[in-house]
């Protein structure tokens, strides 16, 4: 046993050499060790390596593609894009919020309410989704922000292309708008374009609806960047491939005038080739404008809107639902044409029918005589269509409105129409578990009662009476679209109704003022007057606005061989003559647009300039008032789609049956016995003023 | 080397060791000008002017007679001791960890000096512990409490990277003094024993996390696995050849942390590739070789263990660090002899290699011992 001989000098020397040879070994194995470690990661494992270093050098930024255009049927833009300078701020980069917000609100010279709203985005914002500061800048002041960089980490001044609408307004509801994405837009598509600064999509309207042909594919940016994102140097570009563009059916004329003729009034106006269905024009007034919605919406911007009770967010065209009022008659007449009903059967107007032990009234109270189915039409006499429904019955007539588009969704490329009620006896009994009653069919005929439409669907009926064809309301241009087939009348009862109708306009009927200024040129329309509440709260003419009636026109032109189509809905205009004033100069326009403009012109002074001018004097009466002390503040974006929503709700259905006769309010201008000219009514100019 | 041509006073120099170093002090030197962006005043030249201001230190140390060396073993270590003492009151006053002392002229870290301090202490305790008393507990309880004190002062600050480092050219020297194997086995076991518990109950959250993150560097990839993450990635690109002299993008981008420093040898097999990296082995292994070849070659028991003791020092730097940048050891601020840029390390690894000179010259001077 060595431990018990005495340890001696030799024997510790002895030990000392083996254990330094272990060491030596020790050192031997180790040095292997690490050479097959450098071996594993420098040679075996070298191209997962590299591909990690290059992933590290190489930064790719991903450069927004242009958005395709938006274009009318003559190829005149309606969204377009124009180059620009913008500055944008990536939250988690920004050290100190409140310095650089002072150090651009100088170089930008932003006012004081627009900093509140950055500020509160930039409180909001996660991660990397950009925010903008600004957009549309010019030369000198991006200069300005792009020297002063390295003192501004996370700002992102940079030049790209913005959205673009140059009708503004007009095409707000059309177009929809873009913006930034939404965090929940890229918790869906997890797109790295999303985040990318100065990129929008598409958030509403046909912006929304066609976003995937639109967009386009990025380009790319290589550069090599240190760990702290600083570019070292370019390593190439691809281009981007712009979006494909959307020809639209729309005339941008036509559109820019009917938006503008609807003036300081609530309401909608939709112009149709009856015979492709081709919308020419579909505007719904008031509205926003669609380019300072994609800068992104401020808090002034967003309380005067919020605030409009004329609801400038509800595209009141597919989402406006209205009692159709006696525009609907023509549509009655040819379901009692095509029931069989001689037109030349006649009924004795006295202001009234008696039906079971309740009188139902004519609008006119005084009465019209002897009426036949021409004459109810053009002077819209209301016992006329009492007296021969009950004789035809609600089904038949049921059966037609939904045959020329009433009650009818429409394949558009919209979220979310209102389709509203064509009434029946099976509907009531579904929805009410109530027997259908005499005066349902009585207030139906009237276009009152449980009947509601929207603008569009007036337009399409509008169509297909004046053309005969089943046209379907088209959106999208297509030159090669097949003829239109037709919808199976009798041409002979067409005619008869069409007479009628330009009677009503051209000779002793409703709406002689709606006459057009142009030569050959025949209009055929029917007027309609709605009653929004019982002529015991108000008489619908005057008081608070938002009792008045609607105001309804439809009419095609030429009468003699239809073109086009038009309706015309005017929210609480007070009756049919806040309406064919605009239906009469929008049709003017197509055919006679110098003589149109000038009309429009003279009332625009009145108005106190044009849409973009009492929209800016609107905007800066609010900005003065509340500055950026606007209480509310500015919804992030998944609110405002939900405030927008909630804006776009229609008018509600009556939640509960209808018990009683809805008396028909009168209509604007007094009938006119004989041929001779209609007396004057009440001068256009100053019926718009009754919307204020 | 053929002397009749070359002058005495240079055929004189233990060039064995000299061209070694000089060897891995401008390959380090060429790395770190690479590091700074091909800027050579930024870490090179400092980093061969501190080399060879210390190789003069080291000739210098390497001239001091042997009795000199263990007259002042004990009174070195004292003062270090108090010096390690002075620096955690003078943190403890100022707050946080403090590792070093403002000397006006240049910062002193006493546990870098202490490395090879402790290795001098325990060198001359057992060159003066009668030969019978190796296997006693003796031979082992003083050790044991020279090596506790600094140990323990350093652990405290906390560094344990270089409480590590001063353990283990303790133990080395213990090992070699010729203390019985079982102790060592014996600590070993338990070592494995005490490990874990020691991960859970000693070690502070960060040393922790550093473990915790080398045995998976991937669960953190932006924090403290981004280091070694980082290293593999600079390594791993680098392939057998390199990417070339200046182009090591990880570097150059700020991509690889402490280029310059502590992963200074990522920073080169980036550039330089496997090759060069076996370049570094093979001159640490003649230095190594070297060391204890001159050790095994000490006229005596002092100075055997001394030059063993310095080169695994050495060694110990050098095995760890790379174990680091390669992913084979967690994360700890130890840097690479020679060829990190950094002054103490420097004057830690020259003081060893001027010891192991030193003896070198006693046994050229005096006659090999017998035993």
């Amino acid at each position: 046993m060595r431990q018990k001989l005495p340890v001696t000098s030799a024997i510790l020397t002895n030990r000392f050499e083996r254990r330094t040879f272990v060491l030596g070994a020790l050192q031997g194995g180790v040095g292997l060790l690490l050479a097959a470690r450098l071996g594993y990661l420098a040679v075996a494992q070298n191209e997962k390596y590299q591909a990690a270093s290059e992933s590290n050098r190489v930064n790719l930024t991903l450069i927004p593609p242009r958005r395709g255009w938006v274009l009318d049927r003559f190829g005149n833009a309606l969204a377009a894009n124009r180059a620009d300078f913008r500055v944008d701020l990536i939250p988690d980069r920004v050290d100190d919020p409140d310095k650089t917000m002072a150090t651009l609100a100088g170089l930008l010279s932003l006012p004081p309410d627009k900093v509140r709203d950055i500020r509160d985005k930039l409180d909001k914002a996660r991660g990397f989704q950009p925010v903008e500061v600004a957009s549309s800048l010019d030369w000198d002041k991006f200069a300005a922000v792009s020297v002063r960089l390295p003192e501004l980490p996370g700002v992102i001044p940079q030049r790209g292309y913005s959205r673009y609408y140059p009708a503004g307004a007009s095409v707000g509801h059309l177009v929809g708008y873009v913006g930034a994405a939404s965090a929940e837009d890229y918790e869906k598509e997890r797109n790295p374009l999303l985040i990318t600064p100065g990129f929008k999509i598409g958030k509403d309207g046909l912006e929304k609806h066609f976003e995937a042909r639109l967009r386009g594919v990025p380009g790319a940016r290589r550069v090599e960047a240190t760990a702290s994102g600083r570019i070292v140097r370019d390593l190439g570009t691809r281009e981007d491939v712009p979006g494909k563009p959307i020809a639209l059916t729309i005339n941008a004329g036509l559109q820019d005038y009917a938006a503008r003729r609807i003036g300081l009034e609530s309401g909608s106006v939709v112009v149709m080739d009856c015979e492709t269905g081709d919308i020419l024009a579909m505007a719904s007034m008031p509205s926003f404008d669609p380019n300072s919605f994609s800068d992104g919406i401020g808090r002034v911007e967003w309380k005067m809107l919020s605030e409009d009770d004329h609801v400038p967010l509800r595209n009141k065209v597919l989402r406006g639902l209205y009692p159709p009022g006696s525009t609907v008659k023509p549509m009655v007449a040819l379901s009692f044409l095509e029931a069989g009903l001689d037109p030349n059967a006649s009924v004795g107007c006295a202001g009234g029918l008696r039906v079971g032990n309740r009188v139902f009234h004519c609008w006119n109270r005084r009465g019209h005589g002897s009426v036949d189915m021409a004459k109810g039409i053009y002077q819209s006499c209301d016992v006329y269509f009492y007296h021969f429904a009950q004789q035809i019955g609600m089904d038949k007539i049921a059966a037609m409105a939904r045959r020329l588009g009433l009650g009818q969704e429409f394949p558009m490329p919209y979220p979310g129409q209102s389709y509203g009620t064509v009434p029946d006896p099976a509907w009531k009994l579904r929805k009410y578990k109530k027997e259908w009653a005499v005066y349902d069919t009585v207030n139906a005929t009237i276009g009152q009662g449980y009947m509601l439409v929207n603008p569009l669907q007036q337009a399409v009926m509008a169509s297909r009476i004046a053309s005969g064809r089943q046209v379907m309301p088209k959106l999208l241009l297509d030159r090669n679209a097949p003829p239109v087939k037709s919808m199976g009348f009798s041409q002979e009862h067409l005619d008869y109704i069409h007479a009628a109708m330009s009677e009503v306009v051209n000779g002793r009927g409703t709406a002689g003022k709606a006459r057009i200024p142009v030569d050959n040129v025949l209009l055929a329309g029917k007027t309609g007057t709605a009653q929004v509440v019982g002529l015991n709260i108000a008489n619908g003419k005057s008081g608070a606005w938002k009792y008045r009636d609607h105001g309804h026109f439809i009419c095609f032109a030429p009468f003699d061989k239809p073109k086009y189509a038009c309706a015309v809905v005017i929210e609480h205009g007070g009756g049919s003559g806040a309406a064919y004033p605009i239906a009469r100069d929008v049709m003017t326009y197509i055919f006679a647009p110098d003589k149109a403009m000038a009309v429009l012109e003279e009332f625009e002074k009145q108005w106190g300039g044009n849409v973009q001018q009492r929209m800016a004097a609107r905007y800066n009466s609010f900005a003065a008032k509340y500055g950026e002390s606007a209480p509310k503040p500015v919804p992030d974006d998944e609110d405002l789609t939900e405030q927008v929503e909630e804006g776009r709700k229609p008018a509600e259905e009556p939640a509960t049956a209808q018990t009683d006769a809805a008396a028909p309010p009168p209509e604007p201008e007094q009938p006119a016995p004989a041929v001779a000219a209609p007396p004057p009514p009440a001068p256009p100019a100053t019926a718009p003023a009754g919307g204020q | 080397m053929p002397r009749a041509y070359v002058p005495a006073a240079i055929a004189r120099q233990p060039w064995g060791v000299l061209l070694p170093l000089m060897a891995l002090v401008s390959f380090g030197a060429a790395v770190l000008d690479s590091a700074a962006g091909g800027r050579f005043e930024t870490w090179s030249m400092s980093h061969l002017l501190r080399f060879v201001v210390f190789l003069i230190m080291a000739m210098v140390i390497a001239r001091l007679p042997q009795e000199l060396f263990r007259k002042m073993a004990l009174p070195v270590y004292g003062v270090l001791c108090l010096l390690l003492v002075l620096v955690e009151l003078i943190g403890g006053i100022g707050g946080g960890s403090q590792r070093w002392l403002n000397l006006g002229f240049m910062t002193l870290q006493p546990s870098e000096l202490m490395k090879p301090g402790i290795v001098l202490v325990l060198a001359w305790f057992y060159s003066v512990l009668p030969i019978g008393e190796t296997q006693s507990w003796r031979a082992l309880f003083p050790a044991a409490v020279l090596l506790g004190i600094p140990a323990g002062l350093v652990m405290l600050q906390p560094d344990l990277g270089t409480g590590l480092a001063i353990s283990f050219g303790a133990v080395v020297v213990m090992f070699l003094a010729g203390l019985p194997l079982r102790w060592f086995l014996g600590a070993g076991a338990a070592g494995l024993v005490a490990a874990p518990l020691a991960f859970f109950f000693l070690l502070h959250d960060y040393q922790r996390n550093r473990v915790l993150v080398f045995l998976d560097p991937e669960s953190d990839p932006l924090g403290t696995g981004y280091h070694i993450t980082q290293s593999k990635i600079a390594i791993g690109s680098g392939g057998l050849i390199g990417k070339g002299f200046g182009n090591g993008s990880q570097s150059h981008l700020n991509y690889l942390p402490e280029s310059h420093t502590d992963f200074v040898f990522a920073t080169m097999a980036e550039e330089w590739g496997m090759l060069g990296g076996l370049f570094v082995l093979v001159v640490f292994w003649l230095i190594f070789r070297w060391g204890l070849k001159v050790a095994r070659n000490a006229p005596d028991r002092f100075s055997r263990l001394l030059a063993a003791g310095m080169t695994m020092t050495i060694f110990f730097y050098m095995c760890i660090n790379l174990m680091m940048v390669m992913g084979l050891a967690p994360v700890v601020g130890i840097p690479l002899p020679w060829m990190s840029h950094g002054g103490s390390s420097m004057m830690t690894n020259m003081i060893c290699v001027g010891t192991i000179m030193a003896v070198e010259r006693w046994s050229r001077a005096g006659p090999r011992s017998l035993s």
